[in-house]
């Protein structure tokens, strides 16, 4: 084994040298990637190894930059395009959704595009407006991609040459608030876990405990946390949100019968949903509890000094757990007041409609 | 009516629109105003012009109205090997030869669009967006490529997929719902056409990129000229987003791409007026790179136009921006009705610029063409058509799981999954014919495909 101690950030780049050398039809492109080597600094020293064209700065313009990688992949390139933050990939949607994700379904196979999207996703950052989103979702549910998400240095450098390698076009997410966290990476990792697999990176029997990406580190000291508490908590780290490795979280969910899921997009439509579907679906007879979700709320992303109230963090997930365990009272709505009748008749919902 | 007044003075106003051809109405507002103007026959009191800052973009132009063949020195170089009348013999064979296949491509492409306009009124193709009118633009720009360039158009390019080699029965594929395109787009250089207006200016803009990484790959030899990424579109893509990063990212990186923009003058029922205020040739100029404005009825003029564009970039040049300035005879689609918004004078005026009767009558005065020719001409795209028709009513619906088969390139475990579920719903019909299906049978019956058990081995175990 050939190990070093990287940042994530560091793994990722020494991941974009490899591809490129291992090909020459590797290309990087994106705003800032060449002289300044990225705002994050991921590609940093690329552009003097393979030189202006291969690591390419362009024109600020997002739909720019994927539409001609999609120009370049026509013509048998593998452009690996960095979307400099999260909040700017939407200039870039039609060109992803409606050209990328379905050049090959449409011309019947016969053009494949090999792209990687880079995008630092996610929050904790106290960054300004735009730069903390988590749009995994809107990916998720496009047919023709493939999305994943990344959380540690090793994952961050073997997973992008998956990704780079693989002839469907990939929509990698890079946490931000772990790009500086370190690890030992194995750089010729034998047999490595399939980019469309899930990985359990803390066994437990008590309950199961999905997430991916920013929130994996949370996701294990919370296990920690309850382990001190008697709870015994599996944590999945997905890894592949798109496709979902439902086989890895059903056979955990068989195991322990409760699961939570957290992320930090917003609940409604979030990948939760589709977990908790799908647990429901072919672990019915097997669960204890229905599924907890734990995650942003249902709003745009809010400034730097609340977003510790937005973001799911150890409490909020221990407090999920705490729920899928039974052991605090469940949430029961209570009925707005109607308006102008000045009457504060606050009886519960639930109780109203049963 | 509190606007009328408005309406009524739009384009007579006291600082009237800059207008040039095609361009006279400078707002949907001023349109409206002019076909009114057009309904009580004052056009021709219109007051005078504002006086235009600069010289207006000159329309370049070989053929007259009346096919004479006017000297046009910047242009008449790129067609020398065009003289009917040139002393060697071989070379005016082949000049008159070469003649020939621009009238046979234009008749061709006319006779085969009519052909697949009569097919969807008869029902058997869903829609059809007509290229009359067109066939100059597509044709003349066509035949300037070579075949290592590659084309990214959009939906109406029928003729210059046919120069490109694409089998008749490819272009309604789309059009008849059993396939989203037509083609193999490496097998005749020419990418699936485009629905989303302006998207594959990107799409060429990148892949000329990939030609410039080529070279310095040594993968293609520069001494032999770049191969060219040509872009079609309308002159409502103008105003789209892609078309003006396709420009900014193409003049930057100076990529072999030419933009060749086919100025109809309508973008379903929106006049030209209502995408730019200034010609759209003349945007270029922002961009850094030439725009060159031409009679897009005129196949000459568009022939050593594109030739020139393309020559430019093959010299590592850089891009250019071709204005071929041309009318929609027909509506945007089969489903549209273009005499809701634009006047029949206008349509009357266009029809005398047409680009088939034109060069024919050029042809004829350079004695290149005479009755029997033309007679062979329209044998051939009366043969055009009727294997048009014959390909087009053969094609059989597609196998219902083949709805699976290209979503992905490489294996897929949740889709295969979702294939085996819905291979195992259709099989629960056992022999019978699908939920839905009239009982036709044939290839596309569900029954037989669902026995097959395609991808039913994978993943379905719970």
């Amino acid at each position: 084994m050939t190990g070093q101690t990287l940042t994530l950030a560091k793994a990722l780049g020494a991941g974009l040298y490899r591809a490129m050398t291992d090909d020459d039809r590797v290309v990087v492109m994106g705003e800032d990637v060449g002289r300044l080597g990225g705002v994050y600094r991921v590609t940093d020293g690329l552009q003097a190894e393979f030189g202006e064209r291969r690591v390419l700065d362009t024109p600020l313009a997002e739909s720019g930059i994927i539409g001609t990688a999609v120009g370049l992949a026509y013509r048998g390139y593998r452009p690996v395009c960095e979307i400099q933050f999260d909040g700017f990939v939407f200039v870039a949607f039609d060109q992803i959704l409606s050209q990328l994700a379905k050049m090959h379904a449409r011309t019947g196979g016969k053009v494949r595009l090999p792209i990687t999207i880079r995008i630092p996703v996610g929050g904790g950052i106290g960054a300004a407006e735009h730069h903390s989103e988590s749009p995994e979702a809107l990916f998720a549910h496009t047919a023709g991609l493939r999305v994943v998400s990344v959380a540690n240095p090793q994952d961050a450098y073997t997973v992008l040459r998956q990704a780079v390698a693989c002839d469907d076009p990939v929509i990698f997410f890079e946490p931000k608030r772990r790009y500086h966290l370190k690890g030992e990476v194995d750089l010729d990792p034998v047999d490595p876990l399939p980019l469309d697999r899930a990985r359990v990176v803390r066994e437990g029997t008590d309950v199961t405990l999905v997430t991916w990406g920013g929130l994996v580190g949370t996701a294990l000291d919370a296990a920690v946390a309850a382990s001190d508490d008697g709870v015994s908590v599996e944590v999945i780290d997905l890894r592949s949100l798109s496709p979902i490795d439902h086989d890895t979280v059903a056979a955990s969910v068989r195991k322990t019968g409760r699961v939570v899921v957290t992320h930090e997009a917003p609940r409604q439509a979030g990948l939760g949903a589709e977990i908790a579907a799908t647990v429901t679906d072919r672990c019915f007879e097997y669960l204890e509890a229905a599924p907890v979700r734990v995650t942003g709320h249902g709003m745009p992303y809010p400034p730097a000094k609340l977003e510790g109230h937005y973001l799911p963090d150890l409490d909020r997930i221990l407090d999920g757990v705490d729920r899928v365990l039974g052991r605090v009272e469940p949430f029961v709505p209570t009925a707005p007041a109607a308006p102008r009748s000045g009457a504060a008749d606050a009886r519960p919902v639930e109780a109203v409609a049963r | 009516m509190p606007s009328e007044p408005a309406v009524r003075t739009g384009p007579t106003a006291a600082t009237p629109p800059k207008a040039y051809d095609g361009h006279r109405a400078a707002t949907p507002r001023d349109a409206r105003a002019d076909r009114k103007n057009v309904v009580r026959d004052v056009r021709k009191e219109a007051p005078p012009r504002q006086e235009p800052e600069a010289p207006a973009t000159p329309t370049l132009r070989l053929l007259d109205e009346q096919g004479a063949r006017r000297p046009e020195p910047g242009l008449d170089r790129w067609l020398a090997d065009l003289d009917p009348t040139a002393a060697d013999e071989a070379a005016r064979t082949a000049a008159r030869a070469t003649l020939v296949r621009l009238y046979e491509d234009m008749v061709v492409a006319r006779r085969v669009d009519a052909e697949a306009t009569a097919l969807q009124r008869q029902g058997e193709l869903a829609l059809w967006p007509p290229l009359l009118g067109q066939e100059a633009a597509q044709v003349g720009s066509a035949r300037a490529l070579r075949d290592d360039d590659f084309v990214f158009s959009s939906y109406r390019e029928h003729a210059v997929a046919r120069v490109r080699g694409a089998a008749l029965v490819d272009l309604v594929r789309v059009w008849r719902g059993v396939a989203v395109s037509g083609w193999d787009p490496y097998a005749i250089n020419m990418a699936s056409p485009q629905v989303i207006i302006g998207a594959q200016a990107l799409h060429a803009t990148g892949w000329a990129m990939g030609v410039q990484l080529d070279v310095d790959a040594g993968r293609v030899d520069a001494g032999a000229g770049l191969p060219v990424g040509v872009a079609y579109f309308g002159d409502g893509a103008m105003s789209q987003g892609d078309v003006n990063e396709a420009f900014v990212f193409s003049s930057t990186y100076r990529s072999p791409v030419v933009f060749f923009c086919q100025n109809n003058q309508w973008a379903i029922s929106e006049p030209v007026a209502l995408q730019s205020r200034v010609p759209l040739a003349e945007r270029a100029r922002g961009f850094g790179m030439p725009g060159v404005r031409v009679d897009g009825n005129d196949v000459l003029a568009v022939l050593a136009v594109t030739r020139a564009a393309v020559d430019r970039a093959r010299r590592d040049g850089g891009p250019t921006l071709v204005e071929a300035v041309t009318y929609r005879m027909g509506p945007h689609t089969t489903a549209d009705d273009p005499k809701r918004y634009r006047d029949a004078a206008e349509v009357e005026e266009w029809t005398g610029r047409d680009p088939i009767a034109r060069y024919e009558a050029y042809l004829r005065s350079v004695g290149v063409l005479d009755d029997a020719e033309a007679a062979r001409v329209r044998g051939v795209a009366d043969d055009a058509a009727a294997e048009l028709r014959a390909g087009c009513v053969a094609l059989a619906d597609p196998p219902p799981l083949s709805l699976f088969d290209h979503v992905y390139a490489e294996p897929h475990h949740a889709l295969e999954r979702e294939r085996a579920e819905y291979a195992h719903y259709l099989a629960s019909f056992g022999d019978d014919d699908g939920p839905g299906d009239d009982g036709a049978g044939g290839p596309g019956a569900p029954g037989d495909r669902a026995a097959s058990g395609t991808g039913a081995t994978t993943g379905v175990a719970r």
